[in-house]
């Protein structure tokens, strides 16, 4: 295992893990990535624990939040006319 | 949904073109007070939570999201559809944030600053991580390699005001984007539609934040082993 055919760094290798998940990468930095990332152990880990940390990340919508002058949204909302139907 | 039926939060957190949003807009257009009241406890929290970022204070906020559900109202008749509702109501309310900054005589639109920060340099790993560059035979590579996480640690109840805190303390254009984006499960285009941002910049802001939140909970499982 000899740096120099990995191709790509571990310093940028960290800086293409969104695009990567994203699978926005150009065809031959996508080559490049996969390469390094069977080769190298410690950015097989880094891509794990970025997969952990959007998967945990991730906690469904946000609690509902009722404005204050609800009514008066909803009085708006009512008295707006909608097309077509007089 | 049938006509006469109340719309649950099921029916609004569809994607464009989704069956479940074509009936809650027809819904709307119906003008059912259900439908109506539905949305805005859905989306309100979020619409403050993207504004205040916007225009980085609390009373602002407040207005302009009061003022965004009043142009929904006004102009739901005319959606298209060709994006999905919530983009569509996002971009209201970024449209409606720059409208309220100009007026203050503030020229710095959000989208502006979410340039400057992707731009500004800022690593997703602390390079003392590395080998320096002259280093031989590996330069740029790991002084010591990552190790993966267990992944129940992740499961652990104090996980969650981990990843809280390092999200709140994210500078406003990396915190709306995470939001939207992660903790929401909104699609790339629909974030950089709703913001007025580039693609480009949607990513960069997004992968240094998830770096930072991955960065916060390392030290948190780090500090468990010890």
């Amino acid at each position: 295992m000899t740096p120099p055919a990995l191709q790509i760094t571990c310093k940028e290798f960290v800086e293409l893990v969104t695009a990567h998940l994203d699978g926005v990468l150009a065809d031959a930095d996508r080559t490049r990535f996969e390469c390094h990332t069977e080769r190298c152990p410690g950015c097989r880990a880094y891509l794990q624990q970025f997969r952990l940390t959007v998967d945990a990340l991730s906690t469904g919508p946000m609690e509902a939040v009722e404005p204050a002058n609800l009514d008066e949204l909803v009085r708006a909302f009512k008295r707006s006319e909608p097309p077509n139907q007089a | 949904m049938p006509r006469g039926q109340t719309a649950t939060l099921a029916d609004i957190n569809g994607a464009a073109g989704d069956g479940n949003e074509r009936l809650l807009v027809a819904a709307l257009r119906r003008r059912e007070e259900a439908a109506f009241v539905a949305l805005v406890r859905r989306y309100n929290g979020l619409m403050l939570r993207v504004a205040r970022a916007q225009l980085g204070e609390h009373a602002a906020a407040e207005e302009v999201v009061q003022e965004t559900w009043l142009a929904v109202i006004e102009r739901i008749d005319a959606f298209e559809g060709r994006s999905s509702l919530r983009t569509w109501m996002f971009r209201i309310l970024t449209y409606q944030a720059w409208a309220r900054l100009e007026r203050d005589g503030r020229q710095i639109p959000f989208s502006a600053l979410a340039s400057a920060d992707a731009a500004a340099p800022d690593p997703s790993v602390d390079p003392s991580r590395f080998f320096p560059r002259h280093h031989v035979p590996r330069p740029f590579f790991w002084q010591s390699d990552p190790r993966e996480w267990p992944e129940e640690a992740l499961l652990a109840a104090e996980v969650r005001s981990v990843i809280g805190a390092a999200v709140d303390s994210l500078p406003d254009s990396q915190r709306v984007v995470i939001t939207l984006r992660d903790l929401e499960g909104w699609a790339p285009n629909e974030v950089c539609e709703a913001l007025q941002i580039s693609e480009g910049n949607q990513r960069v802001l997004l992968h240094r934040a998830r770096s930072r939140v991955r960065d916060a909970l390392d030290r948190y499982l780090e500090d468990g082993k010890r």
